[in-house]
Parts: C-alpha cells; structure tokens; sequence
C-alpha cells in the first residue's frame, strides 16, 4: 500500500512537470565550464524572481556545441566561437555572455604578484621550449633587478581540451609566428614542452606544488588559488596587470558590429589598457528553433542576466558584456530569431 | 504418480535454471562481442586514415587532426611493467608474511587493512598521489635518483614528482591489495601435510617457502599478477594525476607521458571533430587488443606453469 502511494506520489509530480513544460519549467543548457560558476548563480536568482529553472551542464564547449546540433538541449555555450560559415552551416546564432581573461601565474622563489613581467614573444619562446632558463637573457633584460634563478623551466599547460587553451593558444599564434607554425591554436594543441595537469585545478596545483614553472590558468583560479601572476605586454607596449578592468577594455576595443556572428575574439586586442589573453563566452541557439516556448525562455533567461546579472558577474571574477555590445545583440535576436516565420524578440 | 509428477516439474525446474544461467553466461561473451564492433566501426575512419602508422607514429596533434598511438601505448605498457616489477615482490612478502609468520592475532587486522586498501576509488589515489606523494618524490626521491643513478638515461631531467615512473609507483601501490590478497588465500591453500613434511626433513622455513609453497602456488600467483596487470593497464584517473599528459616518449622514466586510458579522460569531452573522436576510439580498441594478449598469455603460461607435482625441493 505504502508502494502504491509513493508510486502515484511520483506520477503526480511527473504529471505536474509536464503541464508546467508548456511554459518551459526548466531550460536545459550545456557547454564551456569557464562560465558554470557564473550560469548557475545567474541560474539561482533567475529561480528566486521568477521560478524558472536553469539546468546547465558544464560538459565542455566541444560538448556543448555536439549537443546543441544534435538538439538535445536549449542552447549550448562554447568559448571558442564558431566562425560565420558554421553558424549558418548548422543554423545557429551565438551571442557572447560574459568576458574572462587567461592568466599566466609562475611559482619562482622570491617573486611575488605582478612582479614578473614578460613580452609576447618571451611567452611564446616559453611554450615553445626555446627559452629553457629563468634567467636567459630574454626574461632578465625586461626584468632588471627581479634576480631569476639559474633553473629550468618547467611549463605547464592543460591536458584536457579546453576553451582556456583555445584563448591562449589564439594568442600564441598571433604573436609568434613560431608558435603558429610549430603548433597554431585550438582546444587542444600538441604541446612542444611541459607537462599537462587536468582542468584548471590541475594547472594551478601543478604550478603551485612544482618550483620554476609557469602555467595559464582562468583570472578566478588565479585568484582563488593565491597563484603569482604575470605582467604582460600588450599591443600599446605597456605591461598590463590582470584585472576585471584591462578585461573589460579588451572587450570594448574590439568590432562587434563589423564582426558577422559576432565571432570576434578578444586576444591581442588594441586597447591602451587591455589585457591581451582576453576572451568571451558565447551561447548558441537555432535561429529557427523547433521549441518557440523555450528559445523564448532562453532568450528571457539571458536578456534578465545582461541587465541584472552585472553584480553578481563582478563577484565572481567576471567581466558582464558592455550596454553597447548588449544593444547590438538584442537587434540580432529581433532580426535574425524567428518562429513559424516570426520574429520570436520583440524589442 | 506423485512421485513422478514432481520428478518432471524438477526436470523442467533444472531446464529452466540451466538456460537461465546460460543466457546470463553468454550475455557477458554478447556484450564483449558488441563493445568491439562498436569500437571498430567507431574507429574505421581512423583506420581508415591513418592505417598502420596509427600504431608506430608517434604525432599527437589535434589541430593538424593528425594521430599516432605510439607515446600513449608505450606510456600505457611501461607504467604497468614498473607497478608490476614493484608489486610483485612487495605482495609476495606481504603473502609470506601473513601467511607463514605472523602471529595468528596480526593476521586477520593486517589482511583486511590489505582488502580496505583495494577499495579505496582510485580518484583518491589520485589525489594523494598529486598532492601528498608527487611532493615527496620531487623533494626526496627522485634528486638522490638523478644524483647517484643519473649516469643512466633512465634517470636525468627534472624532479617534478609527476612522470612516468610516480605513475608506476602509484599503479604499484594500487594493485598491491589485489596481488598480495589473492596470493595470501592461494598460500593458504597449500596442504599442511606438504608443508609438514618439508619441516619433518628439517627444512628451514625460508627453504619450505621456496620449495613447496610457492611452486605449489606458481599457478595462482601468475593469476594474481594478471588481475593486478590488467587493473594497471586500464588505471585512468589516478594516472591522469600523476603521469604529467605528455604525448612523449622519453628514455628518461622522470620525465611526464601520457597512457591510452588518461589520453582518453583527458580529450574524449573536447573531440569535436570526427577524426579526432574516431582517433580516440581507435586508441580505446587498442587497449581493449593489449589488454586481450596480456590475458592470453597469462593463460598460457599458467597452463605451462601450473603445479603437476612432479618435482619439489
């Protein structure tokens, strides 16, 4: 009896669930871990305002953008944006959510946060595994009086595919042509040196364990961690320290507008002030969704988090999406989301 | 007539019950079957791309969707062969000692402290090996290597702690629960009276050791390592800890590499492309063929090697 009460006790909840489903309860989203943090705070108060639940599986952007194809989710999320010719090719828009920076954090003895500087292409002979030494001439002519310890260098990178390593891969590319040849720039390269710790925990335990190394980590690792990061520098010749700010002004230099799909990437970008391993994350949705009442919800969703969800992105070490940028989106979801042939957002 | 009925109603229960567990038995040779077509067909394209060099290149380069298995695969057999040649005698002793010497009150919480060990989740030994062991061989063991045994290859670059040769001490220590507790119950299965009489003739204990129970257990302790072999070779997360992912293959056992399965943990989330993926899948075939001769061999051998009774001492 007891049984029998619990097993119609289940259906009635199930019951329930589907009746709620025609106004989407729950929207299901997977992709890039980087924003998990920030999704499932933004997830959280959405819930307490207005009872909308969003379940986000923080599987990876490679997964993300499998799923999102394969339609067994609302929208996917991906670090790395899909070029133009993509987004047409599987029917997706993709708009960018929130701005991060990649941070390159050392352990050497005596050297404290922000102390060490670098240029480009230091960074680039690192990873390479051509700049071996702490102290070669490369490294101690920008650093004069820093006294580098006669050690090798052990570089530390990501194991597991990641849109980290994509951002700062990007960035290796595009400021040694070296790098560019020798291993270009994706989720996952094949590495010329170091050693591969697992997931940005990974990394920064490695280089926090190991003496002499040098390692790339998200800015909240870094932080979390307590890790000493790097002075880098950038397009204006200037060595920049990470913050929200130098993210935030790589994100405002940079051509949306003139950007088709908005795949615009944020590394090396002009700003005076900008960090130059910056980058965004981008959701992606159907341009002409099957589920009109959940795009919607999704759109909802994501348009509350831009004008709401600000503060809570400062808290956790992220940079929100600038108001200009917010409004070009908006008119991209007006123009281009359509259901039964109708524009789904209305302005 | 009762007597009959009841005698076919049995018949049909024992008809019933050997089909049962038939189709139980062959569900597992079924399931067998069906992982290595889908693997294969999953790994065609791979095959298909890359033939046989798959198999002695040694390029790992997902953004060129070029692959080669050869670091992975010699990644995957050396950490294994070291957890063997570390654990094989560490669990023998461990054996001979429950078995043989120790006071009767020691046995029992020393073997199952030994059984707890064996299922712990492999994860924690992970992070134990990351965050407590990888130090201490960074700071203690592997500079005295590189000191006094540094004039070998095996044994030159820099002490991280993380490489090749932590990866097989931590293997090592995984799997010697599993060796030591099967060997202890094989010691204890050797008769009495064998052991008896090798006392009688005034053996030593040392001497009834080598002699009778461990040629009696020959067999047995070759299956033991095969259990232990076959949970080194698929390991993954704790390897992926420790072993320092690096698609290298370096003489030096310090420095990082990579096997197949943490190859796998690693990069199945991120394989977008289908060469890739197919790559990934072809990596998994191959551990499931090196993983299908370990064990045949191990079954030859044990047929060879098995106690006959024909010479002892």
């Amino acid at each position: 009896m007891r049984r029998l009460i619990a097993v119609f006790t289940i259906a009635l909840f199930l019951t329930a669930g589907i009746v709620c489903g025609a106004s989407a309860a729950v929207i299901n989203g997977a992709g890039a871990t980087f924003p998990y943090p920030l999704y499932a705070r933004w997830s959280f108060d959405y819930a307490k305002t207005t009872g909308l639940k969003l379940n986000y599986q923080s599987i990876g952007s490679g997964g993300g953008i499998k799923q999102i194809r394969s339609k067994t989710v609302d929208f996917g999320a991906s670090d790395a944006p899909l070029t133009a010719r993509e987004l047409a090719e599987y029917g997706l828009i993709q708009f960018p959510m929130a701005i991060g920076g990649v941070v390159p954090v050392v352990n050497i003895k005596g050297v404290t946060a922000g102390q060490l500087k670098l240029t480009p292409s230091a960074l680039a002979g690192i990873y390479l595994g051509e700049i071996t030494r702490w102290n070669d001439k490369r490294i101690a002519e920008i650093n004069p009086g820093l006294g580098l310890p006669d050690e090798a260098i052990t570089v530390v990178h990501r194991s597991d595919g990641s849109g980290t390593t994509w951002i700062f891969t990007n960035y290796l590319a595009k400021v040694s042509k070296g790098w560019e040849k020798k291993a270009g720039f994706g989720t996952s390269v094949s590495w010329p040196a170091g050693v591969g710790g697992k997931g940005n925990e990974g990394v920064a335990t490695y280089v926090k364990r190991m003496p002499n190394t040098i390692g790339y980590v998200e800015f909240a690792y870094a932080l979390q961690n307590k890790l000493v990061h790097v002075k880098l520098e950038n397009r204006g010749k200037k060595f920049i320290e990470p913050t929200a700010a130098s993210f935030a002004a790589a994100g405002q230099g940079a051509d949306w507008k003139g950007t088709p799909g908005f795949s615009v990437i944020l590394t090396d970008q002009p700003g005076k002030d900008a960090w130059p391993i910056a980058g965004a994350t981008f959701i992606l949705v159907y341009k002409n969704p099957d589920d009109c009442v959940s795009a919607k919800s999704v759109l909802d969703f994501f348009d509350w988090s831009y004008k709401n969800g600000a503060a809570s992105a400062r808290a956790l070490d992220y940079v929100a999406i600038p108001k200009n940028v917010y409004d070009i989106m908006e008119e991209s979801w007006a123009k281009e989301i359509k259901c039964g042939g109708k524009p789904l957002w209305k302005m | 007539m009762e007597f009959s009925g009841r005698h076919k109603s049995a018949r049909f229960d024992d008809a019933l019950f050997k089909g049962v567990t038939f189709f139980f038995a062959l569900l597992v040779v079924l399931l067998m079957v069906f992982i290595f077509i889908i693997l294969l067909k999953e790994s065609m394209p791979a095959i298909r791309q890359f033939g046989l060099g798959f198999l002695y290149t040694n390029e790992w380069d997902p953004v060129q969707q070029r692959f080669g298995a050869l670091s992975a695969v010699y990644g995957t057999v050396v950490s294994s062969i070291i957890a063997i040649v570390i654990a094989v005698p560490v669990s023998l002793g461990i054996a001979v000692f429950l078995t043989e010497m120790a006071p009767k009150r020691l046995r029992v919480p020393v073997g199952t402290a030994i059984e707890l060990l064996a299922s712990i989740p492999s994860i924690i030994y992970g992070m134990w090996g990351l965050f407590v062991f990888a130090p201490f061989l960074a700071e203690h063991v592997e500079p005295l290597l590189i000191r006094y045994l540094g004039f070998l290859p095996l044994f030159r670059g820099t002490p991280l702690g993380i490489g090749m040769l932590p990866a097989g001490f931590i293997l090592a220590i995984m799997i010697i629960p599993f060796i030591s507790s099967v060997t202890r119950d094989i010691f204890l299965m050797v008769p009495p009276m064998l052991k008896e009489s090798g006392y009688g003739m005034g053996a030593t204990k040392w001497e009834v050791i080598k002699n009778i129970v461990i040629p009696f257990a020959r067999s047995g302790i070759l299956g033991a390592v095969i259990l232990g072999l076959g949970r080194a070779l698929g390991e993954t997360m704790a390897v992926t800890f420790v072993i320092g992912n690096s698609h290298s293959i370096s003489a030096s056992l310090i420095d990082p590499a990579t096997t197949i399965s943490a190859t796998l943990a690693n990069e199945f989330t991120e394989a977008v492309e289908d060469i890739y993926l197919s790559g990934l899948v072809e990596l998994g075939l191959l551990l499931f063929f090196i993983t299908f001769v370990a064990l045949a061999l191990a079954k030859l051998m044990i047929s060879r090697f098995s106690y006959k009774g024909e010479r002892i001492g």
